[in-house]
């Protein structure tokens, strides 16, 4: 590449803006986006990566600990991890998908122990590396990023991409909200890292994943899939914001008088608990713990303890009540569609990373635990840095280059009028946060949302935000915003229950959607149906 | 929410104003001041990046709480969670704690 250092270069830092040169950006400092900007940087590329708070704290692994789909390439072991997963996905996954998740994330781990991560060993002394710490392992992979040659730019969220003539991604423009100005890169392509989209519901750490990227991708043409399976919800105390739902399946659900709720469970009866908690409170108690287990916990997720030890609560010996948070398409399945093996996705330099891309092709319509999630995150991140470093280096020199901006809505109005960021969020969390509207799914109650939803978008797209403090929040709404639609429109396309999408005006799967939900658009938002990789391979062989 | 500042402690090295994720922190020409308390989403990692154990997250993320700083110091609740992940110099070991192996697959 031209310049010889290997980093990019700051082009002028003039009052109110900076500017940077660079082969590839990547927006989102958490684990696909680290991941992607070290790949990039590895295959060649200078990197800028831009996160919207802080690399290393931002986003939902930081704050917590994960599982890891790291299975030993015994060929016995990895058929089972694969085959245990298919039902619980509704059959939409791809098994070749899987395959090489699981090769890249055992490579992947073996490169974190190798980069000095404090796996555990366990009582015979083999290393265990199923699961990871949050804050251990964004500080290093800060550092890693660092030493990778990558300049990172903290509290800098993205407002919007630039496209070339051709329509082909040609960087971003955003704000850095602690020194009170702009940012843009000009970058030959762009990673899409900014995680899923979880409403501002405080399950822990994801406040800062309102699916920004989605928007900005969708602006520039970016199609979804699987936006469906986007209505997770998480256990966590009623008061709090810690989630980790494998915890609460030591517990006993109770109601207000104290009675066991039948058939209540973090696994295989959540719905349950979201049926209990329309009628009064719900209470949990990790019960069923003995006192070894007790241990584990503690070493394994010391925060996970930091609400009850701070309000003299006992989990083991004492109820406290509990609520559900909503997840969204952090721990649902859809996102970016992702159309090749380097994760790029159907607008030319613009690739997909973590979850912000869908995570169908191995999860298909379910992820349970985070273990699939981390998987998923490292390995796309991997290939979507080297897909973008790739494609960088095949797009040769840019000089000249003209670059427009695609940002719409809450950017620009032709009205005038004013958006309001923090009303706006609040109006689509009564849309998604609601038992009846999300987790149970029907079409009437759907199509009555969407129309709300759509009336809150009209208004939206001829607003702008009032001044620069307001920006983000109203893009970060208008994000939420579309994001609904996206999830709604397919939830009303998928007439079946599979995966974690529940209608309840069709509670069993039908073969006849034994197939993918694309969706997109912005002012019209639009569906169709595409088939499994499996299912072409059986029309061709016919 | 986070609601402690700790003046004895801090010594206005602005690690939190960085680090944190919801940027709920501004500098000032002293020490940090919680600007924006209702971003805050109860994440805990400012406490954690802290190295003089200055800060205090409560754990109700709905809404603020008054809270005794000197009880807290008293019983050495500032800090507890650096210490209980290992980010301490006599902590360390525990930064290889983790028993989710044991755990998974119940």
């Amino acid at each position: 590449m031209t310049n010889s250092s290997g980093r990019a270069e700051k082009l002028s830092s003039s009052a109110g803006s900076i500017v940077f040169d660079a082969d590839v950006l990547v927006l989102g400092g958490g684990p696909a986006g680290t991941w992607a900007a070290i790949s990039a940087a590895e295959h060649g590329a200078r990197v800028v990566l831009a996160d919207k708070g802080f690399c290393g704290t931002s986003g939902a692994t930081a704050a917590a600990g994960t599982g890891v789909w790291y299975v030993d390439p015994v060929p016995e072991r990895r058929e089972a991890a694969m085959a245990s997963r298919e039902k619980l996905g509704g059959y939409l996954q791809d098994r070749r998908w899987m395959a090489r998740v699981l090769d890249q994330t055992y490579a992947q781990s073996n490169q974190l122990a190798e980069w000095g991560y404090p796996y555990p060993a366990d009582e015979d002394g083999k290393p265990q590396r199923n699961s990871l710490q949050g804050p251990e392992y964004m500080r290093l992979m800060r550092k890693r990023t660092k030493q990778a040659g990558v300049t990172i730019l903290d509290h800098s969220p993205a407002l919007e991409l630039l496209v070339d003539g051709n329509g082909v991604v040609a960087g971003a423009a955003g704000l850095r909200r602690q020194k009170g100005d702009r940012w843009a890169v000009n970058a030959k392509a762009v990673v899409i890292a900014t995680g899923g989209c979880a409403f501002l519901s405080k399950t822990l750490g994801s406040n800062v994943l309102t699916g920004d990227g989605y928007l900005l991708a969708a602006e520039a043409g970016a199609e979804f899939t699987s936006m469906e399976f986007s209505n997770a919800y998480a256990i966590s105390p009623a008061f709090g914001s810690v989630t980790k739902t494998l915890f609460y399946s030591w517990a006993s659900f109770t109601d207000e008088q104290g009675s066991v709720i039948p058939g209540a469970s973090s696994k295989g009866g959540r719905s349950v608990i979201a049926r209990a908690l329309r009628k009064g409170p719900v209470y949990a108690q990790l019960d069923q713990a003995q006192a070894e287990t007790q241990r584990h916990m503690r070493a394994s997720q010391p925060n996970f303890f930091l609400p009850f030890d701070r309000t003299g609560i006992d989990p083991f010996t004492e109820r406290f009540p509990i609520t559900l948070r909503l997840e969204g398409t952090v721990r649902g399945t859809g996102g970016l569609r992702i159309v090749d093996d380097s994760c790029a996705t159907t607008v030319p330099g613009l690739y997909a990373a973590g979850d912000a891309a869908t995570r169908e092709l191995i999860c298909g319509g379910f992820t349970g635990s985070g273990s699939h999630n981390a998987a998923w995150a490292m390995s796309s991140g991997y290939w979507a840095g080297q897909g973008a470093a790739e494609f960088a280096r095949q797009l040769g020199t840019t000089i000249g280059r003209q670059a427009f901006r695609r940002g719409t809505v809450g950017l620009r109005s032709g009205s005038g009028q004013p958006m309001h960021g923090g009303a706006l969020a609040r109006s689509v969390q009564d849309e998604v946060f609601p038992y009846e509207l999300n987790y149970f799914r029907e079409a009437g109650r759907l199509g009555d949302s969407l129309r709300r939803l759509d009336g809150l978008w009209s208004e939206a797209s001829n607003a702008a935000a009032s001044d620069e403090q307001e920006l983000l929040r109203a893009r970060e709404a208008a994000a939420m915003l579309a994001t609904a639609r996206w999830m709604y429109r397919s939830a009303l396309a998928r007439q079946e229950s599979r995966g974690m999408h529940r209608r309840d005006d069709y509670p069993e799967p039908d073969d006849r959607y034994l197939h993918l939900v694309t969706t997109g658009g912005l002012d019209d938002v639009w569906t169709s149906a595409r088939p499994l990789v499996s299912a072409q391979y059986s029309e061709a062989a016919e | 929410m986070i609601e402690v500042i700790d003046s004895e402690r801090c010594t206005a090295c602005d690690i939190c104003v960085n680090v944190c994720p919801t940027n709920v922190f501004d500098k000032t020409d002293g020490i940090p001041v919680i600007a924006r308390q209702s971003d805050c989403q109860t994440c805990f990692l400012c406490e954690l990046y802290c190295p003089e154990d200055a800060l205090f997250v409560s754990p109700f993320a709905e809404a603020p709480q008054t809270v005794d700083v000197a009880a807290l110091k008293e019983a050495a609740m500032l800090g507890s969670y650096r210490r209980a992940v290992g980010w301490t110099d006599e902590n360390r070991h525990l930064r290889a704690a983790d028993r989710s192996y044991r755990l998974f697959g119940h």
